[in-house]
């Protein structure tokens, strides 16, 4: 021990002084002494060792150590090394005092070598201990270091993940909401469609009907005319009577002009009525729907659109004719149903109808004379109400026979037929009137329509 | 001279008689009204050879004016009454079936009852 023991605690404080001084321009000067002692430390060494001047050399590196160790103890740089200190501080007193101890008595350093050997060694092993330990804490500390550093670097992988999915996650919040909006207008614009269709399939069917009313308002229209024209000439006949003197004068005459006058205007109001009626049920039925369910006599409603459809279709193809059954059932009574809707039903399946029996009508040149007929009934089933619409035309192939409620599907030349007719009318029936609608139908044949509504 | 006049609408009786009424008055002319063909069938039946002329309206309810007068033209072969037929459809397909069935005159709705009146006079 000694020599060598000093000479590692000098060199090895020195390093690690060095370790902050070497190039820092802040301690040059005292990077130049600690460069000094880094060789007087070697020198010491080996000139102890060549010239066998162990003793002073040991005394020399003490020196040197208790140099190092004042230069950590009053700068400020050189805290991180104060542990040196705690480690070699102690054996380096102890040596020191035992050496003074030496030099001044070597007598008493004698009777007390043993235990001042001793108390070196003592002050040795703890600095020992005290360094093992130390280290041990620091690889201790480093390792937790390490793993803190481990963590944070995975907290911070974490958080960039978090923060590029968060990234993600709002750029698809954005794709998504501009599509929402996308599909929210593109439905606001189907339904408008859908709106603007069905006011054009009521237009379309209005037109199917157009020459059945303007038929039906002609007659009225013509009481209207002639009875207005009658009247003028009974009241020149009436004139003619008055400048008469007194005693030719036919009072009888007078009063009868006068009460077929009164009789006149009567007749003129009331085809005038019966016209505007006409006109108000040709609006009614145009209306953007109205779907007011009221107590209606199904019968009656029936059998006007029958008669405005056939006449409707007449007025287009004069040749066409057909034999009309009708067969109402009186028990019905009156069902609550919104009367336009359901008169737009009617209008399509009498429309069909007819259109039906005119096709096979027109391709009829066998030898069997072909008699359109239409045969139309209401009947009171089950506690519900059962109006069948029978034909006899040109019937429906069984492979389309499915297709007919679908949305714009039609068989009609193009410009003929909406397609929406048959789709709108189940739609009324089914969802609007929780009722029925049925086919059956064999092509060539002919074609029953059934609906069934409940009584209440 | 006494006139059949076959129409579904009732007010033709009271327009006919309003029209006509000073040859009413002056018994130059006297109406019968029928509302369906076959009304008129069974007017006819007893008293055909007292109608001078039948005026019939085409589209009626049941048996149509075309019919009435295809029946009247097989029943009454002999001495055949005059038969003019009214219609709002004035187009060939009724006028041809008409005068194939032996109409004497085809009259179009709305009538014209000055050139009704001249056509009277003529068959008179």
């Amino acid at each position: 021990m000694g020599l060598p023991t000093h000479f590692l605690i000098a060199f090895f404080t020195i390093q690690q002084l060095r370790k902050t001084t070497k190039d820092n321009p802040d301690f040059p000067e005292v990077d130049l002494y600690l460069h000094i002692g880094w060789y007087a430390t070697i020198g010491l060494i080996a000139g102890g060792y060549i010239f066998n001047i162990e003793q002073a050399a040991t005394i020399g590196m003490m020196l040197i150590s208790f140099a190092a160790m004042y230069q950590i103890h009053t700068t400020a740089a050189f805290q991180p090394y104060r542990y040196i200190i705690g480690i070699a501080g102690p054996y380096l007193g102890v040596s020191l005092l035992a050496q003074l101890i030496r030099f001044i008595a070597p007598d008493f350093y004698k009777s007390i070598d043993m235990f001042v050997e001793g108390f070196i060694l003592i002050t040795f092993v703890w600095g020992w201990a005290n360094w093992s330990s130390m280290r041990k804490q620091q690889k201790a500390l480093e390792e937790e270091r390490k793993k803190r550093e481990a963590e944070q670097e995975n907290n911070r992988l974490i958080s960039a993940q978090r923060d590029e999915l968060e990234y993600l996650v709002s750029e698809r919040t954005a794709e998504l909401t501009k599509q929402k909006e996308e599909l929210e207008r593109a439905l606001n614009e189907l339904k408008t469609t859908q709106a603007q269709l069905i006011q054009r399939e009521k237009m379309a069917s209005l037109g199917e009907l157009t020459a059945g009313i303007a038929h039906e308002i002609q007659n009225p229209l013509n009481f209207v005319n002639n009875f207005s024209e009658v009247s003028v000439e009974l009241l020149d006949e009436l004139e003619e009577e008055r400048r008469k003197d007194t005693s030719s004068r036919d009072e009888g005459l007078e009063d009868e002009i006068l009460s077929d006058l009164r009789q006149n205007l009567e007749k003129i109001s009331h085809h005038g009525h019966r016209a505007d009626s006409i006109v108000r049920g040709m609006m009614e039925h145009s209306r953007t729907s109205n779907g007011e369910k009221r107590p209606t006599d199904l019968n009656a409603l029936t059998d006007e659109y029958m008669k405005l459809a056939y006449h409707g279709l007449r007025a287009k193809d004069k040749s066409f004719n057909a034999q009309l059954f009708t067969k109402y059932a009186e028990n019905i009574g009156e069902i609550y149903l919104a009367p336009q809707e359901i008169g737009r039903v009617l209008i399509n399946l009498f429309s069909n109808a007819f259109y039906a029996l005119q096709e096979k009508q027109r391709n009829a040149n066998g030898p069997v004379v072909f008699q359109p007929s239409l045969k139309v009934s209401t009947q009171l089933e089950n506690g519900k109400v059962v109006l069948r619409i029978k034909d006899n035309g040109t019937g429906i192939p069984q492979e389309i026979i499915n297709k007919i409620y679908q949305p714009f599907f039609t068989t009609k030349p193009t410009g003929q037929g909406t397609g929406l007719g048959l789709s709108l009318s189940y739609d009324i029936i089914t969802k609007g009137h929780g009722g029925d609608i049925k086919v059956e139908s064999v092509e060539g044949m002919g074609t029953t329509f059934e609906i069934s509504l409940p009584k209440t | 001279m006494k006139i059949l006049v076959v129409d579904d609408e009732t007010d033709v009786k009271a327009l006919f008689e309003q029209r006509f009424r000073r040859e009413i008055r002056n018994g130059d002319i006297s109406f019968a009204f029928a509302h369906s063909g076959e009304a008129a069938l069974e007017v006819l039946q007893d008293h055909v050879s007292e109608f001078v002329l039948i005026l019939s309206d085409i589209n009626m309810p049941g048996m149509s004016g075309l019919e009435l007068l295809r029946r009247i033209r097989s029943t009454y072969p002999v001495a055949p009454p005059k038969v003019m037929m009214l219609t709002a459809y004035g187009d060939d397909e009724n006028y041809n079936q008409a005068m194939q069935y032996g109409a004497n005159d085809f009259l179009t709705k709305p009538l014209d009852f000055s050139l009704l009146k001249e056509k009277l006079k003529q068959t008179l």
